[in-house]
């Protein structure tokens, strides 16, 4: 090193991005345990297109490809997307998904560090509005769906889309917590009622709740590794937390509670490994609690009132947009200055 | 009873130390040089005294070649508001007074005299003077002859820094030893072994500055130190606090605030608000200054690093670098090079010839395993580490961006020139960005932009000056002629009479009145006055306001003869001199009248061409490094060199930037 500081003491990008797949590992290992190993297929394939798709738009980009492939971004990207779709999702959907979220939100905007979008979530919206259908095929929890896939028969299902022979789709397949409840409350049901059904556990989704509560130990490893700050997380959470709350207050017959709303769709998820991506988010401290609230306020309103069951990805989207507007607005004070 | 005393005096001490944000800690590596006491060197062979060795005005040299000189004898006398003398450091004869290499990041060689010492040592008589009670303003005065200069590593001349100003009253003195960056021990030790001296010289200072309240700030990675002076000033009102070990403590807004709670305010100097702060090192040369008659000949400099035994040396300014790393058992096989200072915000020597100077505060070997090379930069990912780390609560990240996107204006909306180039966001950089290069190039950028404008204005101004005088001239001259002839005329006009004065009378109004409309018309009221300096603008009211008291500009219409020709000759007389003035100053103004217009436009030209030059020598050569792997992957050695020449620009910028500053400050 020949210019000052002749010292540094920083982990890599690669580092960074390596704990941070490390800090996914015990949500993914329940996935798998409540919903089969679906979901470390669609893991899999997406991590393959990724690599795959990163390297071919490096090379065709004349950049080096070893060190942007060993900052792990990509494989982080891949991950998320295939932990936000439903796991038996033919294997295209995947494929298509982290193609389009590498090759064009990322690697067309210039790569790691260029993209304003949050890719995954990019990669999210485009397969959920091209393909809605395959997009809300939400398998349920092994404990509760009348037939139990074996690993190979999803293997099986998500590279033919065939069964077993004495399966149904309906045997396999349930409504989403987020989606039955809207339903049902269009149709007047009462809270009670609704939240009596099998698919509600003791704090938001049956079976996904526990991948929630392991989400939640990642993040907290993430934040002692002082990879992620508390802002983005807790401003997320207390926000869902705070609006679900006021709602459920006026009404409890009409809305959720703040613990179901935090223990369903991808809440957690979101908290710790998406809002947290620090190329697609805002740099200040204020800033971070800005468009953390913001994108909280969004899904739960996307939640309640709009025409998805989970509005996480457009939040962030939405939020994303905003962020140059938010960092130049919550500029801390600087040393000798007044605000 | 006494329980809730002890809770108040312990919440008193938790209060006393304040902080600041950001920081970092880098391993210290403070240890292995103070294992020694402070060595001495074997004289030298030969002294290499560079002129440049404070911030300021270049000292004049008041030795030839061949000159004996005696030790403390003067070398070079301060010139100047803002300089520093220099002394012989020992007895000797002058070998050369020529360009040398200097510790400087450029590598440029400087002016230098080097000394050639006859082993003798033989002191020049000293005159010690009473600080105690002697004339305070005589002491200061007294200092202009002392060479001593800011030893914390600023160099900045410790005489204008005690200079009473008649602004401001010093109400604290900040001591600062902190000593903060990584390696350097030199302040360590001076503490341990001659806090006696850092206490009298502390007396000095409070007594010079007339400050009633001394604090003194010692990082607690230095408890030995620490002990010492509590001990040295226990029987004083001297206040010892020992602030958290936290890089850039050492830096003087940032102890002031440490030690003191009191953030100054960026526009301002901190002793503008009453603080002044002074190194540990420095109110001992100043105790030897007053007390023994010494001038500053030596400091103490930390050997460390790649090196057999590190150790703090006093040494002689001047002492060739390897005479300082052979004395410390020499330099490790696999030593790469040199750096001067810390690690964080040190700088490669350029040569093992260059000599030790008053700012050299700690010499580093530099090795390959002890200063990994750094992996190749990567894009910035945000991750705003280097705002969590910044001691000015900037956003590095955003300076970054602007600083690469060469968008000046947006950096200096981001407080650009806050930046204290401490290097603690590239400390903390997980892509390798050479963040402070970044911010060095930028700075530099500006400053040199702007230099260009002013340049450019002040060509302007100057033109549009001149065309004014051209004016002025004709129009003097046109009134002599018309003088000249109604002499002749109303001489004639006795005999002829038939010439009628009314003629006369409006030939002259006729060219008072073309004079006045072409002074109207012209620029005589340039357009640009809002970007004039202020300087400038004083002088055209002075020029104006003499202009008016000589009548020139009077609107009354001249009655008689005798005093129009009074007030014409006084004119020609008044021209002359400021031609002759103009001409001193102005050496472009020589042309023929005849040529004018033509001479402007080429003028003219030869001012946009020369912008012009600027800007794309400014493109080609002073890109900025574009070194992530991102945009540039294998010119790792360009880019280097590219950094390197950005920095070295950015140094010999910031100096002169500096040096106009003090001018400035000086005219004020």
């Amino acid at each position: 090193m020949d210019r000052s500081p002749y010292i540094a003491n920083a982990p890599s990008v690669g580092n960074i991005m390596f704990k941070v797949l490390l800090a996914l590992i015990p949500g993914i290992a329940v996935y798998a345990w409540q919903f089969g190993g679906g979901v470390l297929i669609t893991i899999t394939l997406a991590t393959i297109t990724a690599v795959t798709t990163e390297a071919l738009m490096l090379k065709l980009r004349r950049r080096p490809i070893a060190p942007f492939l060993m900052d792990y971004s990509a494989i982080i990207t891949a991950w998320l997307l295939a932990l936000a779709i439903p796991p038996l999702a033919p294997w295209w959907l995947i494929v298509v998904g982290t193609a389009f979220a590498i090759i064009i939100a990322k690697q067309l905007y210039g790569g790691l560090g260029y993209n304003p979008f949050n890719p995954a979530m990019i990669g999210y919206a485009v397969l959920l509005i091209s393909f809605p259908a395959l997009m809300t095929k939400w398998p349920a929890a092994l404990s509760l769906a009348e037939a139990k896939l074996s690993f190979l028969a999803q293997l099986h299902y998500i590279f033919n889309q065939t069964l077993p022979a004495n399966v149904t789709l309906d045997a396999i397949t349930s409504a989403t917590p987020l989606d039955y409840l809207k339903t049902q409350l269009k149709l007047q049901q009462s809270m009670s009622t609704i939240q009596s059904a099998p698919i509600f556990g003791a704090l938001g989704t049956r079976g996904s709740e526990y991948v929630s509560l392991a989400y939640l130990f990642g993040g907290l490893y993430l934040w002692q590794q002082r990879i992620i700050t508390w802002h983005l997380p807790f401003a997320f959470l207390a926000t869902i937390a705070a609006i679900s709350g006021v709602f459920w207050l006026i009404d409890p017959s009409q809305f959720a509670n703040p613990v179901f709303h935090l223990f369903s769709g991808a809440t957690f998820l979101a908290a710790f490994f998406i809002i947290t991506d620090p190329v697609s988010g805002p740099t200040t401290p204020n800033g971070k609690l800005y468009f953390a609230a913001g994108i909280g306020i969004i899904t739960y309103l996307i939640r309640v009132y709009g025409g998805y069951p989970d509005g996480i990805a457009f939040a962030v989207i939405f939020m994303n947009i905003c962020v140059p507007l938010i960092d130049a607005y919550t500029q801390p004070r600087v040393f000798g200055h007044q605000k | 009873m006494n329980a809730p005393i002890n809770i108040a005096s312990l919440f008193k001490k938790t209060k006393d130390i304040f902080s600041f944000h950001g920081g970092v800690h880098p391993p210290e590596n403070k240890a292995q040089s103070t294992r020694l006491p402070i060595g001495s060197l074997a004289l030298p062979e030969k002294l290499v005294l560079p002129l440049r060795q404070h911030i300021g005005t270049i000292p004049k040299v008041k030795v030839a070649v061949g000159d004996y000189v005696l030790k403390g004898q003067l070398i070079a006398e301060a010139e100047g508001s803002v300089s520093a003398a220099i002394h012989a450091p020992t007895s000797g004869t002058i070998k050369a007074i020529d360009n040398a290499i200097i510790p400087h990041p450029s590598g440029l060689p400087d002016q230098c005299v080097t000394i050639s010492p006859d082993g003798k040592d033989t002191w020049i008589e000293r005159h010690p003077q009473d600080w105690k009670n002697g004339d305070i303003n005589k002491l200061i005065a007294s200092l202009r002859l002392s060479g001593i200069v800011g030893l914390g590593g600023a160099t900045f001349p410790t005489q204008v820094k005690l200079r009473k100003n008649g602004k401001s009253e010093i109400h604290t003195l900040v001591i600062n030893a902190a000593e903060c960056e990584p390696y350097i021990t030199c302040d360590d030790m001076l503490m341990r072994e001659r806090n006696d001296q850092i206490v009298l010289g502390i007396q000095v200072a409070q007594r010079l500055l007339g400050a009633a309240k001394v604090v003194v700030g010692i990082e607690d990675n230095k408890p030995e130190a620490i002990e010492a002076m509590q001990t040295a000033t226990a029987n004083s009102d001297i206040q010892i606090k020992v602030v958290p070990t936290l890089y850039p403590s050492g830096d003087g807004r940032r102890l002031i605030q440490l030690v003191l709670g009191k953030e100054i305010p960026h526009d301002k100097r901190a002793t503008e608000v009453g603080i002044q702060v002074f190194n540990v090192a420095t109110v001992v040369a100043l105790y030897r200054y007053f007390e023994f008659g010494e001038p500053s000949l030596s400091r103490i400099v930390s050997m460390t690093g790649n090196i057999v035994q590190p150790q703090n040396f006093e040494v002689l300014f001047g002492t060739p670098l390897m005479h300082l790393v052979n004395a410390a058992g020499g330099a490790k096989p696999d030593t790469s090079h040199f750096i001067m200072g810390g690690p964080m915000m040190g700088f490669n020597l350029p040569s093992t010839e260059v000599p030790i100077t008053k700012a050299a505060n700690c010499i580093i070997a530099a090795s390959p395993t002890l200063f990994a090379p750094q992996p190749p930069a990567m894009p910035c990912i945000r991750c705003a580490r280097c705002a969590d780390a910044c001691p000015v609560s900037l956003q590095p990240q955003e300076l970054y961006w602007f600083a690469k996107a060469d968008n000046f204006e947006k950096a200096q909306d981001y407080n650009l020139f806050d930046c204290i180039e401490c290097g603690a966001c590239s400390y903390v950089c997980p892509s390798n960005i050479p963040l402070v290069q970044y911010y060095r190039y930028a700075k530099s950028e500006i400053i040199a932009l702007d230099k260009a404008k002013e340049a450019a204005n002040l060509a302007r101004e100057r033109n549009e000056f001149r065309l004014a005088r051209i004016e002025r001239e004709k129009e003097e001259r046109a009134a002599k002629h018309a003088a000249r002839a109604q002499g002749a005329k109303s001489a004639k006009a006795e005999e002829n009479n038939n010439v009628p004065a009314s003629d006369k009378q409006a030939a002259i109004a006729a060219a008072i009145e073309r004079a006045k409309a072409q002074k109207a018309a012209g620029n005589v009221a340039p357009k640009n006055t809002s970007e004039i300096s202020p300087q400038t603008k004083a002088e055209i009211e002075a020029i104006d306001k003499r202009r008016k008291k000589a009548g020139l500009s009077d609107d009354k219409p001249l009655t008689t003869d005798a005093e129009k020709q009074a007030k014409i000759d006084a004119a020609i007389a008044r021209a002359k001199a400021q031609k002759a003035a103009a001409g001193k100053a102005d050496a472009n103004s020589a042309e023929p009248e005849s040529k004018q217009p033509v001479a402007d436009a080429e003028k003219q030209a030869k001012i946009d061409a020369a912008i012009k030059r600027a800007k794309t020598l400014k493109a080609a050569t002073a890109k900025p490094p574009t070194s992530d792997v991102n945009s540039k992957p294998v010119a790792d050695a360009e880019k280097q060199a590219k950094i390197d020449a950005a920095i070295a620009r950015a140094k010999a910028q910031k100096e002169a930037a500096l040096k106009a500053k003090e001018q400035q400050t000086k005219e004020d």
